[in-house]
């Protein structure tokens, strides 16, 4: 309908007004991203499902016992302490070692390396690193953070610390590319707004671009350590441990470079072994896994608000 | 830190209105010379054959124009002539930009701002600059106007400078029991005077406003050219406008400015703000003050 006539009526208003028609096209395709929406929720939900109702008894049934009890080639007396120390341990280590290393690489490259072509040489490195499978980095940490905790420490070398440095390397790429993006997405009149009254570099870096950036450094550095967190690959070649080991009379800080098991790789482990009964301790193991990783996601969203009140 | 001392003595007054503003005249080169000695007041800034080039496009060409002391001059021209450029050669703010290049000087006080020893910082905290958009620091008001004052080591009473330098922007009244909010919390018209508050308060002698008004409605408009106005007293005063209006109110010298072919900026003409928009000598700047073009 055209309104080019020279009267335009109510009733030719009235007519041009309506739709001409269902508009079967767009229908079709807002089904298929509410299709495509349902088959990831699907998926996650039989995910859970399985898992919980494969776990759940076992936690229902031996509590606080199967959370507190060591490795142990026993289903019945089998449990995960070690698993749920070794990657509290870990995820602490990875934070102290990746965080202000790969924070500062970002405030370097945003805020003071000039864009020429090694910039942008390192910057394309550093996302392709991002890429980098997790077992070639365990063996990075084999070949080179195993023998030097070794000479430091003693021991076997195949402990939380290099186990730490190691997955700090896997997940340091991804602090990067995050805090670099927190930092480019504060505003331009910001910084502008601290050289004009006469801040140096540093003063506008220190005070005004890394105070606005931090609840997106944050969210980023902590889901990189979820990621951490979840990896089982390297601190397999590493060679964490997944049957019994013994932590008995070591204080804390031989226990940081004697024998150690993450959660992750207690999963692994005990779903390869034969016995039926270690199929549901692997499920129990799984949900833990799943609440230390919700937990540090928890308070990444925490730490995010409470920052951003402050502006 | 030096330049935390208050602004520098009056200079010598200029004489009355025959007093031809600068360069404005066609006089002899020499007679000129004679006479900018024994009546202008020394310029605060003075463009020598200053070019200005990103990478390899140079955006402004040949300026030779001097600011001066406690006066408004006001930079007007059509969108893409390089005003903001020229203005922020001032405070060499243009040097946070990679790939830029200037030839000839800027000189403040006699002093060339792009001699190679200048610290392009200390000389932002004695030019000051207020932005296009109000942009205060995601801060307290107090911290806002604090900030400058302690990154450049002010060792005074601070809670006395924030005092006077909030009432010299003519905001105090507002915000003084609100100090401990933050600054984004103001409407757009106070948020800009709080960012002139923040300029003030490094006490600088230059003023540069970058489109101060363009996103105020007409009251706070009307507000921060009352408050220039004020300013003028203690304070030289560059700002560019869009606004002729503005800029034939508030100002009192004017410099137009327009573009050429090979698209760099270039001053077409600069002189008291009244002949300017009354009697320009030339035919585009009357083209232009009369919205003919731009």
């Amino acid at each position: 309908m055209s309104l080019g006539s020279t009267v335009a009526t109510r009733a030719v208003v009235n007519r041009s007004l309506r739709s001409s028609g269902t508009d079967w096209r767009g229908l079709a395709f807002q089904a298929v991203l509410l299709l495509s929406l349902l088959f990831a929720l699907a998926t996650l939900a039989v995910l859970v499902i399985d898992i919980v109702s494969r776990g759940l008894p076992v936690l229902a049934e031996r509590g606080g016992d199967f959370l507190t009890s060591n490795l142990s080639s026993r289903a019945g007396s089998a449990g995960i302490w070690q698993g749920i120390y070794g990657s509290l341990l870990i995820a602490i280590f990875v934070a102290v070692f990746a965080i202000p290393i790969g924070v500062m690489t970002a405030v370097y490259l945003e805020e003071y390396a000039t864009d020429g072509r090694l910039t942008r040489f390192i910057t394309v490195n550093i996302r392709n690193l991002a890429g980098v499978p997790s077992v070639v980095y365990g063996l990075l940490g084999l070949a080179v953070f195993v023998p030097l905790t070794q000479t430091i420490g003693g021991g076997t070398g195949r402990s939380i610390l290099s186990a730490s440095i190691t997955l700090a390397c896997l997940v340091l790429p991804i602090v990067i590319i995050t805090s670099s993006e927190a930092l480019r997405a504060v505003p331009g009149a910001l910084r502008e707004a601290g050289y004009g009254v006469g801040a140096s570099r540093w003063q506008v870096t220190r005070s005004l671009v890394l105070p606005a950036a931090i609840p997106g450094i944050l969210t980023g550095t902590i889901l990189s350590i979820s990621r951490a967190l979840g990896e089982s690959a390297p601190l397999i070649v590493i060679g964490a441990s997944y049957t019994f080991f013994s932590t008995g009379q070591q204080d804390a800080i031989s226990q940081l470079f004697g024998s150690f098991t993450a959660l992750p790789v207690i999963v692994f482990g005990w779903s390869s072994r034969p016995e039926t009964d270690f199929r549901a301790l692997t499920a129990a193991t799984i949900i833990a896994l799943l609440g230390v990783t919700l937990a540090a996601n928890t308070i990444a969203i925490y730490l995010r608000n409470r920052f951003e009140l402050k502006w | 830190m030096s330049q935390i001392a208050a602004p520098p003595d009056p200079q010598p007054t200029a004489e009355p209105a025959r007093d031809a503003p600068l360069g404005t005249r066609p006089v002899p080169a020499a007679d000129a010379a004679e006479r900018s000695a024994e009546r202008r007041p020394e310029p605060v800034i003075e463009f020598r054959d200053l070019h200005f080039y990103y990478s390899a496009f140079r955006a402004v060409k040949n300026i030779n124009i001097s600011i001066e002391p406690r006066k408004i001059t006001a930079l007007i021209g059509p969108s893409g002539c390089g005003k903001s450029t020229l203005l922020r050669t001032i405070n060499r703010m243009n040097d946070l930009i990679p790939g830029i290049r200037t030839e000839g000087a800027v000189l403040y006080h006699g002093e060339n701002l792009y001699d190679r020893d200048v610290d392009p910082v200390e000389v932002r905290r004695r030019i000051g600059m207020v932005f296009q958009k109000p942009n205060p620091f995601p801060k307290s008001i107090y911290d806002n106007v604090a900030f400058g004052p302690r990154v450049t080591g002010y060792d005074g009473n601070l809670d006395e400078l924030v005092e006077s330098s909030l009432r010299r922007a003519a905001i105090w009244d507002e915000v003084k029991d609100k100090l401990k909010q933050s600054g984004l919390a103001l409407s757009g018209g106070q948020q800009q005077r709080l960012c002139i508050a923040r300029a003030i308060a490094t006490s600088p002698d230059v003023i540069l406003m970058d489109e101060p008004c363009s996103a105020l409605d007409p009251r706070s408009t009307l507000q921060i050219e009352d408050l220039m106005a004020e300013l003028k007293q203690n304070y030289t005063i560059v700002i560019v406008t869009h606004n002729m209006q503005q800029a034939a109110r508030a100002s009192d010298y004017t410099v137009f400015m327009n573009m050429d072919e090979d698209r760099a900026g270039y001053v077409v003409e600069q002189d008291a703000t009244i002949e300017i928009f009354t009697n320009p000598r030339e035919q585009m700047t009357e083209d232009y003050v009369s919205g003919r073009f731009g």
